[in-house]
């Protein structure tokens, strides 16, 4: 048989607007998933003896359960305990979650491949301990590890698919609805494929670009 | 209605786990394989196999494996041929963890210097020879934290599975959930399981990656 793309022409509309949703889940999920990570990786390295415990069961309970459970745990759990939240809020907030841990486990080895030197700098010039990882250590930092954090981004993304099970209407949501209505579930999926993979290349692309911009406007050498 | 106590919730999880433990020894043991079948294409001398190769691994790196499942599922289904959940699900978990595993082992296999390849190319060897007794001897040093490490991914991988119907670990815990109308506490319970099977090998991936890193120990 012949593939025939032609079957997913009159689903142009709903095909954008998964790839919308997509997109927001991505940019929104990461993003707060790094700010997550900042806070992570600062308690891992600097926090106190209660912190840094709790940071690392975060992330090893992160790292070791599967996003679809977290997913499943967030969306069906939390309401029985009283909490209301739509499909997409849950969604965000297992992907937080869980890129969280992701990216502070990246940031922790940046963080700690800082030279003592720059420690004994700062605290040469008199700065506290906040002051040293905000003006000194961070930002090095995550220059240093900002290619695994783009990875971490692009995984993200890919992420987002599994959102599609708890009814968010993002791109895989829409490929399953698509194919549900034609039955040309091959040429749907394929086509799906394509474009995360395209997708995936420009956000990699549009990251790697800015953070090379970022880096040398910020970082006096 | 059938009801539940603990005991049985438990039980019924746990019961369910081989399911689990069985998909990922399939997917890891077809995966090293085909990852290993990658690997020789990649790094041998012929431009098309490199790119051949390379293409797969971009295609399996680069799309949601929930998509790569659905393709296999479905997909190849609508083009005629009859793929039950099983077949789908293990089929696309060794071609998913054979491309990650290719890759992660070239990685390994270019981290050795090349003057290992030359000086062993000067003792007159030919290149199956330079492999087998020269690159992956070393090789294998690093590969072995790095392969145990992605042993943990691929049990995450396999509760994907439970979508296309595929009935292992967290495919129970819906039917668990729904009967009982507890879902925090089964899904805690299905977390906890996962836990125990993974942080095993995350921990040992760690240790070993410490362990077998002797060469280039800096401390």
């Amino acid at each position: 048989m012949s593939l025939d793309f032609s079957w997913l022409s009159p689903y142009q509309d709903a095909i954008f607007s998964g790839i919308l949703v997509t997109i927001r889940l991505t940019l929104i999920g990461g993003s707060l998933g790094f700010v997550l990570g900042v806070a992570t990786a600062w308690a891992r390295v600097h926090g106190g003896p209660t912190l840094r415990w709790a940071a690392i069961a975060y992330v090893e309970g992160i790292r070791n359960t599967p996003f679809l459970v977290q997913l499943l745990f967030i969306f069906f759990g939390l309401p029985a305990l009283g909490l209301r939240l739509t499909a997409e809020m849950s969604g965000i907030i297992a992907l937080v979650v869980n890129t969280g841990a992701y990216m502070g486990e990246i940031l922790r080895g940046g963080i700690e491949a800082t030279h003592k030197g720059q420690y004994e700098a700062a605290s040469s010039l008199a700065m506290s301990g906040y002051q040293t990882f905000r003006h000194v250590i961070l930002f090095p930092s995550i220059q240093r590890v900002w290619p695994a954090l783009v990875g971490q981004f692009i995984l993200d993304m890919f992420q987002t698919s599994v959102i599609s099970q708890i009814a968010v209407e993002e791109l895989t949501f829409v490929a399953s609805f698509i194919q549900s209505r034609n039955f040309r579930a091959f040429e749907t999926y394929i086509f799906m494929a394509g474009t995360y993979l395209v997708l995936a290349f420009l956000m990699r692309r549009l990251l790697l670009i800015a953070g090379r911009f970022v880096f040398r406007m910020g970082v006096a050498r | 209605m059938i009801s539940f106590s603990f005991l049985e919730m438990v039980w019924a999880l746990v019961v369910a786990t081989r399911w689990t433990i069985v998909l990922s020894a399939v997917a890891l043991i077809g995966g090293a394989l085909l990852g290993a079948l990658l690997l020789i294409l990649r790094i041998a001398h012929s431009r098309i196999l490199r790119w051949g190769v390379a293409g797969i691994i971009v295609f399996v790196q680069g799309t949601p494996l929930l998509i790569q499942l659905f393709l296999m599922f479905f997909g190849v289904s609508a083009l005629g041929f009859n793929v039950n959940a099983w077949v789908a699900a293990a089929l696309t978990l060794i071609i998913w963890a054979g491309a990650f595993l290719g890759d992660i082992w070239r990685g390994c296999v270019e981290a050795i210097a090349r003057g290992q390849w030359e000086a062993s190319a000067s003792l007159g060897m030919g290149w199956f020879q330079q492999l087998r007794y020269i690159i992956f001897p070393q090789a294998i040093r690093i590969a072995i934290p790095a392969t145990v490490g992605f042993s943990v991914q691929v049990i995450k991988a396999t509760a994907l599975t439970s979508v296309i119907g595929f009935i292992e670990l967290t495919r129970t815990a819906s039917f668990v959930s729904n009967a009982t109308y507890r879902p925090l506490l089964t899904y805690g319970l299905v977390a906890i399981i996962y836990f125990l099977l993974c942080w095993p090998l995350s921990f040992s991936a760690g240790r070993l990656a410490r362990r077998l890193n002797v060469a280039n120990r800096t401390s």
